[in-house]
């Protein structure tokens, strides 16, 4: 019994983790919108700023990596 | 636990995390560090692609660069000039060193995709050794080169006296913090877009369902090839940035 409501708590967790890579998509969305914005208003200033977008992409994204790390730990370490 | 987790009552054929096992190529006893496993093959393999196309590309020069000189100069051009866009001049001392790690990202990420294939990138271990070996390097060539003025990466100038130490604490953190993000968000990638394929491979077994599910998984592989370059880009270019810092503290 006991273990049942460790295991369910183990998925339930796992499943909550995972609201974290919306999260992440959000932000992820965020950076690569506003960037698009930008660029469009200034298409000569864009092909400079590619390295920033893939950086702050990657800042994004690695956030909700952990998300995603944290409902593999849940899953199979613990 | 895993095994009762996908259960004998209508879970997938096989599980999605199986085709990261580290398995010996010979026999079956226990992993020592000296073992050779199927990660060991194909980082070998990776490293092998690599040397075949960098010394046949560069074997019989020519000005006009025939199909594999061109990749090779491509890739060596890129890279240059992504090291020296963000680190400067100085940086380009140390493109030796980024080259060989982006090169091996790259081809270990493409390799990973091939069928039957295993993803050394997908290994945390694998990851965390390039991720700290970054982190190690960084720091002992900041204060190599700055001495204690390296410090003053955590020191901002710019911000008002009251907020600094609060800053300097904020900074100091997400300094150590490097090395664990810079490792895991490649190796995190990678085993997650893995992860999706075995899923929707696994969806394919049930045959109401299984036309879309191979569809899907095109589509994925098809995001997997763009991913797999583009983490191997962002693990470059985050170790220019961290070299930048070593080579420029104060701004």
């Amino acid at each position: 019994m006991e273990g049942d409501i460790a295991q369910m708590g183990q998925f339930v967790g796992a499943g909550m983790a995972a609201i974290g890579s919306g999260a992440a998509a959000i932000g992820v969305g965020h950076v690569a919108g506003n960037y698009l914005a930008g660029a469009l208003r200034n298409p000569s200033a864009a092909a400079s700023q590619t390295a920033t977008l893939f950086i702050g992409l990657a800042f994004a994204e690695a956030l909700g990596i952990f998300a995603f790390l944290v409902a593999l730990l849940l899953m199979f370490a613990v | 636990m895993a095994d009762e987790a996908h259960g004998d009552e209508g879970g997938l054929v096989f599980h999605p995390l199986d085709q990261f096992i580290i398995k010996p190529l010979f026999g079956d006893g226990p992993i020592h560090w000296y073992t050779v496993t199927n990660s060991t093959l194909w980082m070998a393999i990776a490293v092998l692609c690599i040397v075949l196309l960098l010394v046949t590309g560069t074997r019989k020069r020519q000005m006009v660069p025939g199909r594999t000189q061109s990749v090779a100069e491509l890739l060596y051009g890129f890279v240059y000039k992504m090291v020296e866009d963000v680190t400067g001049k100085e940086g380009a001392k140390y493109f030796p060193y980024i080259l060989t790690v982006f090169l091996f990202i790259l081809f270990a990420n493409y390799l990973a995709l091939l069928p039957m294939s295993f993803s050394p990138t997908s290994q945390f271990a694998v990851t965390a050794v390039l991720g700290v070996g970054v982190f190690v390097i960084v720091t002992v060539l900041g204060f190599v080169l700055n001495g204690p003025a390296f410090l003053a990466l955590f020191w901002m100038k710019d911000a008002p006296l009251v907020l600094r130490p609060v800053i300097a604490l904020i900074e100091l953190i997400s300094y150590f913090v490097r090395p664990l993000s810079h490792s895991i968000r490649l190796a995190g990638n990678i085993m997650a877009g893995h992860a999706v394929l075995k899923v929707f491979a696994g969806f394919a077994a049930i045959a109401a369902i299984s036309p879309v599910s191979i569809l899907a998984i095109v589509a994925i592989y098809g995001l997997e090839v763009l991913v797999a370059g583009i983490q191997a880009y962002v693990f470059t270019i985050l170790t220019c940035v961290y070299l930048k810092d070593a080579l420029h503290p104060s701004h």
